[in-house]
């Protein structure tokens, strides 16, 4: 097919944005991977001790050496914590009241204040989590009680995710973000470029059937985007840790379909814009900020308003980033995908007719 | 000369239909719609029980649980397994398994075999939701102990935690500031590199440059539009998030318009540097939408900057972004001064530098 060659030549000559289609996803996932991470690591920490007795001491000592905190600077003001905070210095100070070390002996439980930094919600409550289990348990092993309410102490699974790493959670992200990216929205441009630059002129005047050339314009991308997809799985499985737990075909059978969605709606964008830049802006904002904020890629869809979680369901990226997550790190099968892949595949069907439709009329 | 190039700019960025609602618009939307999906809160946890004790106890778990605020209970499954294809249908986050004989081992002080399996693909939400059930059995069992024994186990110390500045760890409260950040940069990042391009392709660029006029002053003249642009951008934001969330910020406006300024400046350059070595509207997009997505996740905006790995850390000192959320967030949130921030203010300074210098050097009036 000559034309799909040209189009393969259209691509690569243009040297820069096909090294930046290769690259931005390895270099998306990479930043997913390790960027856009919730995990706590060492935090500094502050401590305000009125007491400094021997069980203050002790306390101080074993918070540190879960290695979760740095103790970075014995306050002798209280009133310097929110300036230490201020200053973006500490992330939590620990304070003690006098008498310390004999309320705690007397067994009548002394207070210990832990102001942590708010800016960062779920650092905060983390932290001041780690903290209050560290000193309650160090607490009573002074005490001398170490038997605890074992019997109501219940097993917990971590499922799928045991580790807790946050690249389980934002591969998939940007495998539907990628995938959107190359096909919908390169396919857009290229096309709307052929229009604006008047060429298409040119190439309906030849004998082909003017759909083939639509679909010849696809077909690069199409290939594109399997390549990246490959580099990506290669990625996470090897680089940052991310197991293929479902069947692989399975996750290139589902990926296939949400391709063919994308570029049925990257055909259908362009059909409809003017020009190169009008069909970079529609793209823009009507898939890559949309999908962004709205598919589940790294806002838990849970928390929105119901408004946004019901127009979250028109997003075909909530629905692939649904079902990849489901094949590839919960390990199920393709059954428990129907319903992801029934909207998916109902969604290509029908931008398939509709984009075929709208350059049927534009053609003639 | 100068002023001539200004006016130039600035009318024909008022006569584009586009832009100026766009500048108007944008900064409401955004201020508004985007805290409300930018929630990392764990809330309303989905959760289904599998009671296989039936036993008073049980049932004040059960209930315990559900009226903590932190879980709806869906449903009830008979066995685990069953529970777990509620997780698989994503219709539930965490399961929590009640075995036979829960009351009796519990009277008797015996391991009862509680089971808590929460979804962890995602982690944090995982993790925490799996410590707040426990944190609910455990009150539960404090409870049983205290009726039954009489001196309950009683708690060795009395941890108080206080969160600063944002006592009720509302995550709209950090988001805003930090997407006033975001609209900040891509405006002030995008809009110039955008309009140089644009001028290349149009062609309209080379009349330019057949003019005496300098790059220095022409360069100004792309620049000082979007600046402007920016405050009133900016100027829009702080209303928005007046109106729509009651925030105002505690360090005041002054610190934060200097910060702009700054900012708006290095980002601006950047974005002409872009522009300088993009030969193509497409490519100058695509190469600016890789920095901005690069620059934005390492600079702190959704995720702390100290939760990353070590080496990225450092590499986020390249970030601008990373200064201006910092600082944003610090005078906002937390009433930091300008001295609070001297490092910040440095390091936006020479970026601004930097760039500047690079799109003027690098503008080249007779190109091919």
């Amino acid at each position: 097919m000559a034309f799909v060659r040209k189009e393969f030549h259209h691509i690569f000559r243009d040297r820069v944005t096909t090294a930046i289609l290769l690259v931005l996803p390895v270099i998306l996932l990479l930043l997913f991977g390790y960027a856009i991470s919730t995990e706590v690591r060492s935090s500094k920490v502050g401590v305000f001790d009125a007491s400094n007795d021997e069980a203050t001491r002790y306390l101080i000592e074993q918070l540190q050496a879960g290695g979760h905190f740095m103790l970075v600077e014995r306050l002798d003001n209280p009133a310097l914590i929110e300036q230490r905070f201020r200053e973006g210095r500490l992330a939590m100070v620990v304070v003690f009241g006098p008498h310390f070390g004999a309320t705690l002996g007397a067994g009548k439980a002394p207070q210990i204040e832990l102001i942590a930094d708010g800016t960062d919600p779920n650092n905060a409550k983390t932290l001041v989590n780690y903290a209050s289990s560290i000193l309650t348990t160090s607490a009573q092993q002074l005490q001398g009680k170490v038997e605890q309410v074992a019997v109501l102490e219940p097993v917990v699974r971590l499922l799928y995710n045991p580790t807790m790493k946050g690249a389980y959670n934002f591969v998939p992200g940007v495998m539907g973000m990628i995938l959107t990216l190359i096909c919908a929205m390169m396919t857009s441009i290229s096309i709307a470029r052929e229009k604006e630059q008047g060429t298409m002129e040119l190439l309906l005047v030849s004998p082909m059937n003017p759909l083939l050339l639509i679909v010849a314009k696809t077909v690069p991308y199409f290939v594109l985007s399997l390549v990246n997809l490959a580099t990506i799985l290669l990625l996470s499985v090897f680089l940052l840790g991310v197991p293929i737990v479902g069947s692989l075909s399975t996750l290139i059978l589902f990926s296939l379909i949400f391709l063919f969605v994308n570029l049925a709606l990257g055909l259908l964008i362009s059909s409809v814009a003017g020009s190169q830049m009008v069909a970079l802006l529609v793209s823009g904002m009507v898939l890559m900020i949309p999908i962004i904020m709205l598919s589940g890629i790294m806002f838990p869809v849970e928390n929105m308003p119901a408004f946004f979680r019901w127009l979250s369901n028109i997003v075909p990226a909530k629905w692939y980033i649904g079902g990849i997550r489901k094949v590839m790190i919960m390990g199920l099968d393709l059954k428990s995908l129907w319903l992801e892949t029934t909207v998916l595949t109902g969604m290509a069907v029908l931008l398939i007719t509709a984009s075929l439709k709208a350059f049927k009329d534009r053609l003639t | 000369m100068l002023s001539f190039l200004l006016e130039k700019e600035f009318k024909q960025l008022l006569r584009n239909k586009f832009m100026p609602r766009l500048i108007v618009i944008m900064p409401f939307a955004v201020v508004a719609l985007f805290p409300m999906v930018a929630n990392f809160d764990v809330k309303d946890v989905d959760l289904t029980v599998v009671d296989n004790d039936h036993s008073p106890y049980a049932r004040r778990l059960i209930e315990k649980v559900r009226s903590s605020g932190f879980f709806k209970l869906q449903t009830t499954a008979p066995t685990y397994d069953l529970a777990l294809q509620t997780v698989e249908d994503l219709e539930a986050d965490v399961v929590l398994v009640i075995p036979k004989g829960f009351e009796r081992d519990l009277t008797m002080g015996r391991q009862t075999g509680l089971m808590v399996a929460a979804n962890s693909v995602n982690g944090m939400r995982g993790g925490l939701s799996s410590s707040y059930l426990m944190g609910v059995v455990a009150d539960f069992a404090a409870e049983i102990a205290e009726e039954r024994l009489g001196a309950g186990i009683k708690q060795p110390v009395e941890i108080v935690p206080r969160y600063q500045f944002n006592p009720r760890l509302s995550y709209t409260y950090t988001m805003v500031p930090a997407i006033l950040m975001m609209v900040l940069a891509m405006l002030t990042g995008f809009l110039p590199a955008l309009n140089i391009v644009s001028e290349r392709e149009k062609g309209t660029i080379e009349q330019m440059n057949v003019t005496p006029v300098s790059r220095f002053s022409l360069i100004l003249s792309k620049l000082i539009p979007y600046w402007v642009i920016g405050f009133v951008v900016l100027t829009i934001c702080f209303f928005a998030a007046w109106l729509f969330y009651g925030m105002v910020s505690t360090g005041g406006y002054l610190a934060i318009y200097c910060f702009a300024a700054l900012f708006g400046l290095a980002f601006s350059g950047f974005g002409l540097v872009v522009s300088n070595y993009a030969s193509s509207v497409q490519q100058g997009m695509f190469i600016m939408f890789f920095f901005v997505i690069v620059f934005i996740f390492t600079s702190g905006l959704y995720t702390p900057v100290s939760s990353m790995p070590p080496w990225l850390q450092t590499a986020s000192h390249l970030s601008p972004l990373r200064y201006m959320v910092e600082a944003l967030r610090a005078i906002f949130l937390k009433g930091s001064s300008l001295a609070d921030l001297g490092s910040h203010l440095g390091a936006l300074a020479a970026f601004a530098m930097v760039f500047n210098g690079w799109a003027i050097l690098s503008y080249r009036k007779s190109r091919g």
